[in-house]
């Protein structure tokens, strides 16, 4: 079942997102930025854990994700230390996705050549 | 006047756009790649018995691989031209972003190509979050963490 929900959450995301992009001017570099503060917003009130709770695995590949994983990152620490946790832990969790895109795209650059 | 005389022959030679079927595609293949995300985590959890936040890291860590691999081979820009948000939205559009921008930069050198324009469209999506997640942790911190 949680496949099912994951497939629906997912595509319900991903279609808002071509709503927007259709019936605007915005490119994709304002959606998603957008929907990296609308995932920040969202976690701030504690509503995307509850979200990933229902539908599992869908909700934590969009790009919403990564602003939960922000905000979620900034509170741990935040806990533990006060203020100067937050910039100590807001790129806490997101670091393995950034450090994973850095590094694959650094070194299949290295590899490849560039095609037109 | 010359402005509407203008306006109206560009419109009639704009090619149309299927809104509803790009909406309809990009719902079925964003849909698509959330299966595919539950599918990961819970082989990867049944597999090496690992947690499941644990086997989401591996599983958005996957998704950047193979993101970053088929665009370095050269069809994933077909891809996102016919899907549009359904690869743009998952964090394969980051991944995606950032590849093809140094790419494009590499023949520029290794430290004004790629060094310094490999964020130069994935920089904002970063920007932007830190400085909202600073701003409302800031806010829930002083608000108090339950």
């Amino acid at each position: 079942m949680l496949l099912f929900y994951s497939f629906l959450f997912c595509g319900f995301i991903c279609l808002i997102g071509q709503i927007i992009l259709d019936n605007t001017k915005l490119t994709p570099g304002h959606i998603t930025s957008m929907f990296v503060v609308i995932g920040v917003l969202l976690d701030t009130f504690n509503i995307y854990d509850k979200i990933i709770k229902v539908v599992g695995g869908g909700a934590s590949l969009p790009i919403t994700s990564f602003g939960h994983l922000l905000v979620h990152g900034a509170l741990s620490e935040a806990k533990k230390m006060g203020i100067i946790g937050i910039f100590n832990g807001v790129l806490k969790f997101c670091s393995a996705g950034i450090v994973a895109a850095i590094l694959f795209s650094f070194i299949f650059t290295i590899i490849f050549k560039p095609r037109d | 006047m010359k402005n509407i005389k203008y306006e109206l022959i560009a419109n009639s030679h704009k090619a149309p756009e299927h809104r509803i079927r790009n909406s309809f595609v990009a719902f079925m293949s964003g849909g698509f790649m959330g299966f595919l995300a539950e599918l990961i985590i819970e082989a990867l959890c049944n597999w090496f018995n690992i947690s499941r936040t644990e086997s989401s890291t591996y599983m958005i860590i996957i998704f950047i691989f193979f993101a970053c691999l088929f665009t370095a081979l050269g069809f994933f820009d077909k891809w996102v031209n016919h899907l549009r948000c359904g690869l743009i939205i998952p964090i394969t559009g980051f991944a995606h972003s950032m590849m093809s921008s140094s790419l494009d930069y590499k023949r520029e050198g290794p430290i004004y190509g790629i060094g310094s324009n490999m964020f130069h469209l994935a920089g904002s999506v970063i920007i932007y979050g830190v400085v909202a997640a600073f701003i409302f942790g800031l806010i829930r911190y002083l608000g108090g963490i339950q």
